[in-house]
């Protein structure tokens, strides 16, 4: 494809004069107060001054609202340069010339005029320059362009990608009435064409958009005749990959995560990881779903996790502390504010349900839907986001099975949870059956907390949620 | 004259069909009239872009039809923070858009009608088009007083503004849009377009305020589809086209190839936040903290929508000082909008001394600040 664009760039470069002349004769037509530009090659590296053009309705002056180059940067024909404004009109103003941008002649918010000169562009000898009308109205797809120049020789007009769809229908061009400038076929030609034939539109095939290469019978050889007119055939040629790497600063949100990690990385981590059994709680909650819906809330299954946390904090207190900076006190925090760790378009945030050792199931399943819903708006405030002292992060609900989270500061425990996947495991009778098996891994701080404490606390969670009727014994 | 008249009522009687297409309908000249089938603001602003840069309109001129739920539509020059009240947006989930057209800001919903005409640069001509809708909505109803004014505004009564103007010219197409107010809600409207943020220096394109009247409230015989249909049918007439609306789709990739790439762009927070133009805000609040009064003032240059300079003068030692150049450093660079600064001021307090006193203080002065934004 590559060397299949660079042929018709320079054969083009050869029909392209000629038609330039033909346009001048019709420019003369429509100029207004406009001047001609002779397109005649220019000489390697020529300023030339791009004036602004007539916007219409009389206007003379505009002004300058945004640009979208600078000086320095090269820009092709049909790239925007900038963005001027008029009396409730925005127009964006393109190039004609392939070149360097040499110049600009106003700053934002300064009064352009019409017919003077916008900015200074260098110019490429090799490239051509569009004549002072614009000959082709459809959008810079150049390779289209270019393509319906090289086959002007036939009687139809058509771009290969309408020639492609005609052909796939059994279409005869001729057949067509084209509606396209010079009777030029275009698509919806073509698919009008079918809706009389049928009585119903059929819809393009998707790839019609992009532009194939030519089949042998269609190509017009451009000027000199021995140029073999070859169907590229993408096999022994480098593949060239024009992907850039792309740098940008981080900022705001994603700078305070850096240091909270940083942070975070600074707490001597230890794991500790287990398997439940949902199996009844799964059963449980199908029935208290329609419960919770009637009462316009609901039920997912972190409401059972949070609150058997919180149970199982009343017993082991110091996973539900603070330790501060110079190690030397620990604080026993008194409120239970569970964090719950969300993914939003921003990244990862962490709202918090505030005393969850005072809160019923259902109310932290409430919250949990308050706090859902301002997530996914972007709109939780100071108060839902600061102030926790413990976090559970369903990543289950993504995927994975074990993980191995990170304490955020200045908590000093962290649970992660995995999927719930239903396998096979034994009974107390020595029978298989189906299990709905999750996956803990709890992360905690090494310096106040011991392995045996987390495991103590991560059996008592596991038997709360395993017979969730053993919750209803510590409920206060 | 009477003749034709009727000619023309069995002309609609027999061909208003609205029947969905999936190809748009080839005239030989003339007019295409096409309606959206959505409210979505973005997706029908991305149909006029796909327009502007897919179509030929040399032999044919386009009229498009559309109607969005509620929305707040801000010129492609303004400044989003100046224009409305963002607050009140974002609680009665009204959606805020950027268009690429200049021109002013404009409530949209329901009861409101958007009308974009598509020609070739050459024949862009605006006052025809707006003298088109007033022979239109005359037809329809011979007693309004309607008129164009010499800003492209229609004004009922001579007074109040039912019609306002943009447009955008492209390299080779331009459209020139209006709106039209049969029946919006006139309390929401003008509480939403008011600016409740103070301090802010800019130049962007500011709005002209204007008294606005629903065309329901001059005639409660009026309906949205009336107008529409009445608009439809002059435009007809006047192009020789016959009055034959065809629906589209705008989320149809197989008839507008690339269009929901064109709804993402509008979407981005950089599009309809980043475009503003630079601007500074300086302004000072009082805060309330536990028996004392004090006095904070900020300033902040921003460009592209995010916070380039920021200056925060508190009362000395209300704060330690290496938390308060934390606070300003971390936020410049940052987009100047809520929701990010409270994830990020929050996340800040983690790494700080654990004090409650400090983190109250931190809270106050940090919900002050976003209230700005």
């Amino acid at each position: 494809v590559c060397i299949h664009r660079v042929r018709s760039c320079s054969s083009i470069r050869f029909i392209k004069s000629k038609y330039v002349c033909v346009f001048d004769k019709s420019a003369l037509k429509f100029s207004h107060q406009q001047r001609l530009f002779r397109t005649s090659a220019v000489s390697c590296g020529q300023i030339v001054q791009f004036k602004l053009s007539d916007i219409g309705e009389g206007i003379t002056e505009v002004t300058v609202k945004e640009w979208y180059i600078k000086e320095g940067d090269s820009v092709s024909q049909f790239d925007s340069i900038c963005e001027v404004q008029s009396d409730k009109a925005s127009v964006t103003i393109t190039s004609r010339y392939d070149g360097i941008i040499r110049k600009l002649h106003y700053n934002l918010d300064d009064i352009a005029y019409v017919g003077k000169p916008l900015v200074d562009i260098e110019i490429d000898a090799s490239k051509g320059v569009a004549p002072e009308e614009d000959v082709v109205e459809t959008p810079p797809m150049s390779h289209e362009e270019h393509t319906h120049q090289e086959i002007k020789g036939h009687k139809t007009l058509a771009t290969p990608a309408v020639r492609r769809l005609a052909m796939e229908n059994n279409i005869k061009l001729s057949e067509v009435v084209g509606t396209g400038k010079d009777n030029r076929i275009l698509k919806e030609d073509i698919l009008n064409y079918l809706a009389k034939q049928t009585g119903a539109i059929l819809p393009p095939s998707p790839k019609a958009e992009i532009i194939p290469p030519l089949p042998k019978s269609e190509t017009v050889p451009a000027a000199p005749k021995d140029k073999a007119r070859k169907i590229p055939v993408p096999v022994s040629r480098p593949i060239v990959f024009s992907g850039k790497d792309k740098t940008e600063p981080i900022t705001g949100f994603h700078k305070a995560m850096v240091k909270t990690m940083s942070a975070a990385l600074k707490i001597p981590h230890f794991g500790y990881c287990d398997e439940i059994d949902l199996t009844q709680l799964v059963q449980l909650r199908e029935e208290l779903k329609p419960l919770a819906q009637i009462r316009g809330v609901k039920l997912s299954f972190m409401p059972f996790f949070i609150k058997a946390a919180s149970l199982g904090l009343l017993q082991y207190p110091i996973l539900n502390a603070s330790l501060d900076e110079s190690c030397q006190n620990v604080t026993y925090k008194a409120s239970h504010n569970i964090g719950v760790a969300m993914d939003t378009e921003q990244g990862l945030i962490v709202p918090n349900v505030k005393n969850v050792q005072v809160c019923s199931v259902f109310e932290i399943a409430s919250e949990l839907n308050r706090l859902q819903s301002l997530g996914s708006a972007g709109q939780l405030g100071t108060n839902d986001l600061t102030g926790g002292t413990f976090t559970l992060s369903n990543i289950g609900t993504i995927g994975g099975t074990y993980a191995k989270p990170v304490i955020l500061p200045p908590e000093v425990a962290i649970g992660a949870l995995g999927k719930i996947q239903v396998l096979p495991r034994f009974n107390g009778k020595g029978e298989v059956f189906k299990a709905q098996i999750m996956n803990v891994s709890w992360s905690a701080d090494h310096r106040i907390i011991d392995g045996a404490t987390m495991a103590r606390f991560s059996n008592l969670w596991k038997s709360y949620l395993e017979n969730p009727a053993s919750m209803l014994l510590d409920l206060k | 004259m009477v003749l034709q008249s009727l000619l023309k009522n069995c002309l609609q009687l027999s061909c208003t069909l609205r029947t969905p297409k999936a190809g748009f309908r080839s005239t030989t000249s003339g007019g295409l009239i096409i309606q959206s089938t959505s409210n979505d603001v973005y997706q029908n602003l991305a149909v006029e872009d796909w327009i502007l840069d897919h179509m030929n309109l040399e032999n044919r001129q386009v009229l498009f039809l559309w109607r969005n739920s509620p929305a707040v539509v801000i010129g492609r020059h303004q400044n989003p923070w100046q224009e409305c009240n963002l607050r009140l947006l974002r609680q009665k989930n009204i959606k805020l858009a950027r268009r690429r057209s200049g021109g002013g800001t404009v409530y949209h919903d329901l009861g409101n009608i958007n009308l974009t005409f598509f020609t070739t640069r050459k024949k862009y001509e605006r006052m025809e088009n707006l003298k088109l809708v007033v022979k239109a909505l005359k037809a329809l109803r011979p007693q309004l007083d309607v008129h164009v004014t010499d800003r492209y505004d229609i004004l009922l009564d001579r007074q109040y503004k039912i019609s306002g103007t943009a447009a955008k010219l492209g390299r080779t197409t331009a459209y020139h849009h209006c709106t039209l107010l049969c029946n919006a809600d006139k309390f929401v409207l003008s509480s939403v377009l008011k600016s409740p943020y103070k301090g802010l220096k800019s130049n962007a394109t500011p709005s002209v305020p204007a008294s606005v009247k629903n065309l329901f409230e001059e005639d409660p015989s009026l309906t949205c589809e009336m107008l529409l249909d009445a608009i439809a049918e002059e435009y007809a007439t006047q192009h020789q086209t016959d009055h034959h609306i065809t629906l589209i789709n705008p989320a149809d990739e197989t008839v507008l190839p690339g269009i929901n790439n064109k709804t993402k762009e509008l979407q981005t927070w950089e599009w309809v936040y980043g475009k503003t133009p630079k601007f500074s805000v300086s302004t000072c609040f009082n805060m309330v903290y536990k028996d004392s009064f004090l006095d904070v003032k900020i300033d902040m240059d921003i460009k592209h929508g995010r916070i380039e300079v920021c200056n925060i003068d508190l009362p000395e030692q209300w704060l330690p000082p290496a938390l308060c150049s934390e606070l300003v450093k971390s936020l410049t660079g940052s987009k100047f909008c809520p929701n990010e600064t409270t994830t990020l001021v929050t996340t800040l307090l983690r790494v700080c001394p654990q004090d409650n006193e400090l983190h109250s203080r931190w809270n106050l002065l940090c919900e002050n600040m976003i209230m700005l934004m």
